[in-house]
């Protein structure tokens, strides 16, 4: 029986099958930072909805808007967690929510930015939202299993989130005259934090070289695609490409953040240790 | 042997105590109806959230861990077990009774997209808001008998 012909390898490969070697693992600074960016993005806009408890234009607005909250701020709980419990430290979730200032954020710009009127607030969750919903369904087949757990976890919710998000855009873009200008200028003053969303730096680059993380990039046509529908669908004009502002992820942030952290940390930190 | 059949009886006895624990947000339905125990073993009793930022997941914890003290279990540990994810198909036949009869429409199976009044039972139903009173629920009114009901979401 003739045996089969020699396999020529490419250059530098061993021969001994790609997918079975073992993986690098992150260096625990790097991991401990891409968990703070996902912790940080839905602590940072789980705060920001929870301004409108109360204050919302109906009460069933209201709830949605408080549980969305919830569901965000429960997202970064697991996240933070699991950032600290990475550190090694001894920090948890609430210390570094509430022990933590605002160059230690690693949150994207799109998060942190004010409420504006209630148009502006639902063309910041449908940017986000669409995002992180791509995101996740991803990262829920990250090599680390307690990522990939949570990301499974809570990618269910995030479907709503978008969804809800995605009617508001388009009943507001489609409604009166005055609500369609609302969004119009909602969608106007986000739209330059949409890049990013997808911007690759060293840290992101390297949770994808080891299974971890999500090559955003990857995902970016198909959230344009969706992004596309749903404007269409509000009756609007995508708006104009605008100079992208990044940096969120080094810690660069916009003065908005400082005031909600103001707010978010004085208790903690007014009262450290204090039980209720 | 008797080590072995001391143990079976400790995880029944647990089951028994977990049944006892009322869900603290629609208190007709015990945890276990809830479908959010994952497992009991004699050390260890393991607990699923519904929704990830749900608040009533620190309750049942302490409510859990109130009544195996009370009934002599101080040595079991409660585990926080996140995956697989928690759906509303693990709620049981016996939840969904009680909560239909709780004045709450049980989640649909699925396939399933009539929503019957839980008051009537008439199905000219319709969605108000996406979110309830709480993660879990949505707002609906039937359009037969005019109340507003909850809607256990499918999840």
């Amino acid at each position: 029986m003739a045996s089969l012909p020699p396999i020529d390898l490419p250059a530098g490969t061993s021969g001994e099958g790609a997918f079975d070697a073992p993986v690098a693992e992150p260096s625990r600074e790097k991991l401990f930072d891409y968990l703070l960016r996902l912790g940080d993005d839905s602590l940072i806009l789980g705060q920001r909805l929870s301004e409108y408890c109360g204050h919302a234009p109906s009460v069933e607005v209201d709830l949605s808007l408080a549980n969305m909250a919830l569901d965000l701020i429960g997202q970064a709980t697991l996240f933070l967690d699991l950032a600290g419990e990475v550190e090694g430290k001894g920090r948890d979730g609430d210390a570094l929510a509430f022990h933590r200032d605002v160059l230690d954020f690693r949150n994207c710009w799109l998060v942190e930015q004010p409420n504006g009127d209630f148009a502006q607030t639902m063309a910041r969750q449908w940017l986000f939202s669409t995002w992180q919903k791509s995101l996740f369904d991803r990262l829920a087949n990250s090599r680390d299993p307690r990522i990939a757990e949570i990301a499974a976890k809570a990618v269910k919710e995030v479907a709503y989130h978008q969804d809800l998000a995605a009617e508001w855009v388009i009943r507001l873009g489609d409604g009166t005259e005055e609500s369609r200008r609302r969004m119009v200028d909602g969608l106007d003053w986000m739209w330059r934090f949409v890049p990013e969303l997808f911007e690759m730096d060293g840290i992101a680059a390297e949770a994808v070289r080891c299974g971890i993380g999500v090559d955003v990039a990857a995902f970016r046509d198909d959230y344009d695609r969706r992004l596309r529908e749903v404007i269409a669908g509000a009756g609007l004009e995508p708006p104009a490409d605008q100079r992208p502002i990044l940096g969120g992820r080094r810690g660069h942030h916009s003065e908005h953040l400082g005031h909600l952290l103001a707010i978010m940390q004085f208790l903690p930190r007014t009262y450290p240790d204090s039980k209720w | 042997m008797v080590a072995l059949a001391r143990a079976r009886d400790d995880v029944e006895r647990i089951w028994a105590v977990l049944e006892s624990v009322p869900d603290p947000e629609i208190p007709v339905l015990s945890i276990v109806d809830l479908g959010i125990v994952r497992a009991v073993e004699p050390g260890r009793v393991a607990l699923t959230p519904t929704y990830t930022g749900c608040p009533a997941t620190q309750v049942i914890e302490r409510d859990v861990r109130a009544a195996l003290d009370a009934a002599g279990y101080r040595g079991v540990r409660i585990d926080t077990a996140l995956s697989p994810p928690w759906t509303t198909a693990w709620i049981s036949e016996e939840g969904r009774r009680k909560l239909r009869a709780y004045g709450i429409a049980p989640p649909l199976p699925a396939g399933e997209r009539t929503v019957a009044c839980p008051q009537c039972g008439a199905t000219d139903t319709e969605e108000i808001s996406r979110f309830g009173s709480t993660p879990c629920k949505a707002l609906w009114r039937c359009r037969a008998c005019a109340e507003p009901f909850d809607l256990f979401k499918c999840h």
